[in-house]
């Protein structure tokens, strides 16, 4: 039942987005744009990180790619409230929880995709890291796109004008981008600058993937990095059925 | 045995400016293969009883049965047997008719085979068959309103809920319409409960009429015995007699042109 309804949401939103070209690559333009001119500033810098400055900078690229393509990514559900499509699918025997994983696992799937397409680029710009650590990266994009994209539906069924959402995910991304050491990091941060960020719990990610872009596959950053992706995971999950099951939503 | 019935079903809201009743309490008996009409002013609770009886709004207040299922405690069950058509339907334009049917029906527990039979069997049966490859923003008002109802109609349910399904329609289509509600519950027996503003639709389509007003039932009856009852020579005088709202004088003040 949870199988079948997730299988036949997910292939009717995959199509959706593979209908539209736009959707699939517009989302790799922000990082693609850092990765060209910003990227070559830092070639000579000294980062306070083992590894050459793009071990350091595609890390968090790749976050950054996934925390802005997935935190928007609620905007689709206010329009099929809309237009009522929610309505309909919720007056169906589906289940609830299929209902947000059907879109969920779409959007952790094109994120990837996107991330792959990133760090192909990054790799003709000179990026050079062992495989498993890019595949370990891939792996952090795609749980933190997958809870993102459900805590961002979510909020979207709180606050159902896109006028709202909008500014509302821009408020909270921006600071998590800046805090978290995404485009430098932390380790060049003043005392405490660096405390305030470890509040942030996208900085464990990023550091993770920058341990593993240099081979370090089992470290404490690893660590952490990986308990606070299963952490998010599980706190996305358990808010976004509640509130898909509540049946107002 | 009633397709639906409830006792003190209520809903309250909390808004910014306290609690808002909009349902009192609804005492309804539904029998089976009847056509029921829910009439009353904008405001009055047909829409939320609507979504209480349909699932989408859990009631704060009462109790239900639906199609045999607890209302509160099965509404999966509810879901299975119960179809519901919003006012304003529920068609994705980014889909064609063909995808949103088979849609409906994967999601009602078909497999793709069964989906696909069933979703050539709806358009042949509701006059889609010619527009299944089309775009569902390509339709005109009355098919839209055609593909809501397929939908809606997709497992076959006992009891069908149409909120306002002939708003915004042109004459033509209302009539269809009206040919088809009467058909469904001819042909396979089904139930419906539906709301109306128009009260030519309320006199000439439903076996019996419930008016809600102020979030309670205020009268129910046929259409001929609620204009018995209130000495009314049109179903217009009676509903406005039973809600309290005397037609406003009419005033013949010269009209500058």
């Amino acid at each position: 039942m949870l199988l079948h309804d997730t299988a036949v949401l997910f292939g009717r939103y995959a199509r959706q987005t593979l209908r539209s070209p736009f959707q699939i690559f517009f989302g790799t333009l922000m990082p693609l744009l850092y990765l060209f001119f910003f990227g070559p500033l830092l070639t000579g810098l000294p980062l306070g990180r083992e590894g050459d400055s793009w071990q350091v900078l595609v890390p968090g690229l790749l976050l950054q790619l996934g925390l802005f393509g997935a935190s928007f990514a609620g905007f689709a559900v206010i329009m099929e409230k809309n237009w009522g499509v929610l309505e309909r699918l919720q007056v169906t025997p589906v289940s609830r929880l299929a209902l947000l994983l059907g879109r969920v696992l779409r959007d952790a799937a094109l994120f990837v995709f996107q991330a792959v397409l990133l760090v192909l680029a990054a790799l003709a710009m000179g990026l050079r890291a062992p495989l498993a650590g890019i595949l370990i990266g891939f792996g952090f994009v795609a749980l933190l796109t997958f809870s993102l994209a459900a805590l961002s539906y979510v909020l979207a069924l709180r606050l159902p004008s896109p006028q709202e959402f909008g500014p509302a995910v821009n408020t909270l991304a921006m600071p998590s981008m800046l805090l978290s050491g995404l485009m430098l990091p932390m380790a060049l941060a003043p005392g405490w600058l660096d405390v305030l960020s470890r509040f942030m719990p996208f900085r464990y990610l990023v550091d993770a993937v920058r341990d593993a872009y240099v081979g370090h596959y089992a470290t404490p950053t690893m660590f952490y990095g990986v308990l606070v992706a299963l952490g998010l995971t599980a706190l996305a999950v358990t808010v976004g059925t509640r509130t898909f099951r509540r049946a107002g939503a | 045995m009633p397709i639906i019935s409830t006792s003190g079903l209520s809903r309250t809201f909390r808004t910014r400016h306290g609690e808002v009743t909009a349902v009192r309490g609804i005492d309804l008996t539904v029998r089976p293969g009847e056509i029921l009409g829910f009439l009353g002013p904008n405001g009055a609770g047909k829409s939320t009883t609507l979504r209480m009886l349909s699932t989408l709004l859990p009631p704060t207040g009462g109790a239900a049965t639906v199609v045999g299922h607890d209302l509160l405690r099965d509404p999966a069950g509810v879901r299975r047997k119960i179809g519901y058509v919003a006012q304003s339907g529920g068609v994705d334009p980014q889909e064609t008719v063909r995808s949103e049917l088979v849609l409906q029906g994967r999601l009602h527990g078909m497999s793709r085979t069964e989906a696909t039979a069933r979703a050539a069997e709806l358009a042949r049966d509701l006059d889609l068959t010619e527009l299944l490859d089309r775009g569902s923003t390509a339709l005109s008002g009355g098919q839209r309103r055609r593909l809501d109802i397929a939908l809606g109609l997709t497992h076959r349910p006992a009891l069908l809920f149409l909120d306002e399904p002939t708003t915004g329609l042109d004459p033509g289509s209302r009539t269809a319409l009206w040919t088809l509600v009467r058909r469904l519950r001819d042909e396979h027996g089904t139930t419906v409960v539906l709301t109306t503003h128009y009260l030519d639709e309320a006199d000439a389509l439903a076996d019996r009429l419930v008016i809600i007003d102020k979030g309670v039932v205020a009268a129910e009856g046929t259409p001929a015995a609620l204009k018995a009852e209130h000495a009314a020579d049109t179903l217009q005088d009676a509903f406005l007699a039973v809600t309290g709202r005397t037609p406003a004088p009419v005033e013949h003040a010269p009209v500058a042109v």
